[in-house]
């Protein structure tokens, strides 16, 4: 029997309209885990680069995460795979939710897509029974309507639906996949699910899952609940308040956004606001959210309540987590009232919160500096909320203009030339970033920003704190219960970190602290995107309840596998490295690992190409970032090095580490 | 007439504007009740179901009651603060007509059985919503067996496909080669 997995996948080619229930291989399970894990296996053995991002070859993978659907508190993850339309590189979206462990209980750990369905059409799956129907009468609905039409249609009020808006079937570039409080944003996946004619995937299981030790699983999952609780009823002392509990950060509950809307930039990342936030504001501000906000929700057996049910007056009511509170809002240089309902409109659309409001901005800074024109923008209103609206509706119908906006901002200036690529200056490997300009360079987040292929730094960093505390003293509070970290050695980088002197920024903490503390970040992302784990619990906060040294128990007691803290990290590294692979293979090298141009104002040339060589070697990868073959042997990723070596990635006879390359040295 | 007696009331107050949705109760009711204890979960077993419609803000978590084999005749609906409800998503008996609180493989019903053994249901220790609290009270009742799990399920099968074929299909099944 399997554990936690259910060891059985569903391949639908939609181009024949074949369904088929395969049995995966336990191994990959010990070698990648799961979810991301054997997402980048899958893409890896069968998305070779010649393949293109709107082709029946690509594939786009729904996969529950290894522990989702057993009581781990918080694993509830749906990891989507597959090549984005915008990078050009693999993407992997997260969502939380409830579709996840909804599959479990049907009996599928994954969900694989391949081909084109001549027909726009949604996949049903009920235990058992799958089937591919007819979505004709759901074309051009919005996402969160698809879902409750095919809930009606179904007659199932349990059923857990992840389906695409107008933008994704018009394979808008930053299209999302929505599902319930929850949505799969990053990388364009949104495109390749309308690309294939898939309208959504419904899904309601009835069956068991099982995990293999259930007396020490639970045990676990008690101290989880438990720390949780202590965590809730103590706070950490001295950071900002959405760093200082669990879940992912509480923009639902927050009222006070003096920090968020002064410290990130507004429009088209351009404008700081150092003393926007007021007394006025501030209650304008808390009355709209209180109006608008019916109650804080949660994802599937999660006690955080890190998302809303959010009714603006006029407009249907619809669920939001996190950013997208601001994002719209800010972009607008409007108010909340603003954020809140063109959120509505846009969730139902189906399109990324963090790159759709960056993308309408860069469009009215286009517009103003006059680059686009009224001949490109008949009609464009001249209220900036009302252009907001404007755009939105015609990028995702890919109406006018709207057809070269809803590439993103990296494809839409190489369109509109005339200057336009000055003002896409915001994006690293052609994705939209968080708005943030900020000073001096942060040698930590310039190594997470520069080699993070999730594209989004809030999916990046964590553990570790975002800046050194003022005193010895609170330093040492804070290290006193920080068990959390995987050697003792990260209390010292983090006790001696001083807000200035010598031990300040950009030269301390050190080049190899650096690459220390990144990699551990990273580390615990990897592991949450295999497992299923809201980063909310355990990568993303300080001091979460899951760390590397209670992982590998859960991961023993639920799949029954041996698992222990370095047999984890080397199954992380082997993901990781087989996800740099994928995008090494098409194309992707040093000359792309940076942030945009003007993120810091005062930049270190030299430490900066001193932190990549670092974290480079630390990965066991050449100067050029590409995976060597003795690293890639290590980890039993012969397949790789063989193939990198079959198409000249990697010169036979060539020494480890010492190949600058021309990309490489053009770039510094 | 059985004796009266002084008994344990056990009660859940249930408290729907805390309710979360996460359906943590089902989980861990699920877990507790599988054999071996915690070994599996399927929130389609579960004794307690959260009847959830996020977009109409309706969280209702309910634990079941006893079977019964007669579906109501008229269903009535109720507004309650602007929200419309189905009868049905506040009763806590599994009948034929809804497929909650039933075995999904056998179709047998369910009840909650307050986890008989533990200090308090589990669904209100995991619980961190607090949407469930736990309660007890002394009443005097008369002394009337509750009838087993195992009862519930007999009667419930006699009642689908009468007794006579029940006690054929018994009979049949306890003969020996």
């Amino acid at each position: 029997m399997r554990y936690a997995e259910t060891g059985i996948y569903l391949e639908i080619d939609l181009s024949r309209g074949n369904i088929e229930k395969i049995q995966s291989d336990p191994r990959d399970t010990e070698l990648y885990l799961g979810g991301l894990g054997t997402n980048a296996k899958m893409i890896w053995d069968r998305v070779p680069p010649e393949v293109e991002p709107f082709s029946p070859e690509n594939l786009l993978i729904f996969s529950a995460g290894l522990l989702c659907g057993t009581p781990a508190i918080g694993c509830n993850r749906t990891i989507v795979s597959t090549i984005s339309p915008q990078t050009r590189l693999m993407a992997f979206s997260m969502m939380g939710g409830f579709w996840a462990p909804e599959l479990k209980f049907a009996g599928y750990d994954k969900v694989v897509l391949r081909g084109q369905s001549p027909s726009l059409v949604y996949i049903y799956i009920r235990d058992d029974k799958v089937e591919i129907r007819d979505a004709a009468h759901l074309r051009g609905k919005g996402a969160i309507e698809t879902a409750e039409l095919i809930r009606q249609e179904l007659k199932d009020s349990k059923i857990q639906v992840a389906s695409i808006g107008a933008a994704g079937e018009n394979r808008v570039f930053f299209a999302s996949i929505e599902q319930g409080r929850s949505s799969a944003s990053r990388g364009g996946i949104g495109a390749v699910m309308g690309d294939k004619g898939v309208k959504a995937i419904a899904v309601r299981g009835t069956k068991d899952i099982y995990v293999a030790r259930p007396e020490e699983f639970l045990k676990l999952c008690q101290e989880v609940m438990d720390y949780i609780k202590f965590r809730e009823a103590n706070p950490i002392p001295g950071v900002m308040p959405i760093l200082a509990g669990l879940g992912s950060p509480q923009e639902m509950k927050v009222h006070d956004e003096k920090w968020h809307t002064e410290n990130f930039m507004w429009g088209n990342s351009r404008v700081r606001r150092k003393d926007f936030w007021n007394e006025d504001i501030a209650r304008q501000w808390a009355e709209t959210l209180d109006a608008m906000r019916t109650r804080l929700i949660s994802c599937y057996n999660c006690p955080m309540k890190c998302g809303a049910t959010i009714s603006p007056p006029g407009h249907p009511t619809y669920m939001m987590k996190c950013f997208s509170k601001l994002t719209y809002t800010m972009a607008a240089f409007a108010d909340l009232e603003f954020g809140l309902k063109i959120a509505q409109k846009a969730t139902e659309h189906g399109v990324d919160g963090f790159s759709a409001p960056q993308v309408m901005a860069f469009a009215v800074e286009l517009y103003e500096n006059g680059i686009l024109t009224d001949a490109d923008m008949p009609g464009f209103p001249s209220n900036n909320e009302e252009r907001f609206h404007w755009l939105l509706e015609r990028i995702v119908h890919r109406e006018g203009i709207g057809d070269i906006l809803a590439d993103g901002t990296y494809w839409a200036a190489q369109k509109i030339g005339k200057g336009a690529e000055a003002y896409a200056h915001n994006t690293i490997k052609k994705h939209e970033q968080l708005p943030l300009k900020l000073s001096m360079l942060n040698p930590i987040y310039f190594l997470m920003y520069s080699t993070g292929e999730k594209i989004n730094i809030t999916q990046i960093e964590g553990q570790f704190p975002q800046a050194p505390f003022p005193t010895r003293e609170a330093r040492e509070e804070f290290v006193k219960d920080w068990f959390q970290v995987p050697h003792e050695r990260f209390k010292q980088y983090f006790l001696d970190w001083e807000p200035r002197g010598e031990k300040s920024m950009p030269f301390y903490p050190t080049v190899e602290m650096c690459c220390d503390i990144v990699d551990w970040q990273e580390r615990m992302h990897y592991i949450d995107d295999a497992l299923g784990m809201c980063a909310g619990l355990s990568s993303f906060p300080l001091k979460p309840p899951y760390h590397i040294h209670n992982y590998p128990k859960f991961i023993s007691a639920g799949v029954g596998i041996i698992m222990d803290e370095e047999l984890l990290t080397e199954a992380t590294k082997r993901y990781r490295t087989l996800v740099r692979a994928n995008n090494i293979r098409r194309g992707m090298r040093r000359v792309d690992d940076k942030p945009p141009e003007n993120h810091w104002k005062k930049r270190f040339p030299e430490l900066e190409k001193q932190l990549l060589d670092a974290y480079y070697r630390m990965k066991g990868w050449n100067l050029d970032g590409i995976p060597t073959r003795e690293s890639l042997e290590a980890l039993g990723l012969d397949y790789v090095a063989k193939d990198f070596l079959e198409r000249g990635i990697l010169k036979e006879g060539e020494e480890a580490g010492l190949d600058p390359s021309p990309s490489e040295t053009a770039h510094q | 007439m059985g004796e009266t007696i002084k008994k344990k009331i056990k009660r859940i107050k249930i408290d729907v504007n805390k309710c979360n949705g996460c359906r943590s109760c089902e989980m861990i009711c699920s877990a507790y009740h599988a054999s071996p204890k915690y070994s599996s979960n399927n929130p389609a077993r579960s004794r307690i179901r959260v009847i959830r419609d996020p977009l109409r803000d309706i969280y209702i978590p309910v634990y079941a009651g006893e079977y019964t084999p007669a579906e109501c005749a008229g269903r009535d609906k109720y507004v309650i603060d602007g929200k419309e409800y189905e009868e049905c998503t506040f009763c806590r008996a599994s009948c034929p007509s809804r497929p909650e609180f039933k075995e999904p493989d056998s179709g047998l019903p369910l009840k909650c059985d307050m986890c008989e053994g533990e200090e308090k249901p589990l669904c209100v220790e995991w619980c961190m919503a607090e949407a469930l609290v736990y309660e007890e009270r002394e009443e005097e009742v008369e002394d009337i067996p509750q009838p087993e799990e195992l009862e519930v399920g007999l009667e419930s099968l006699a009642n689908k496909y009468g007794m006579q074929q029940l006690l054929e299909t018994v009979s049949r099944m306890t003969q020996k080669d």
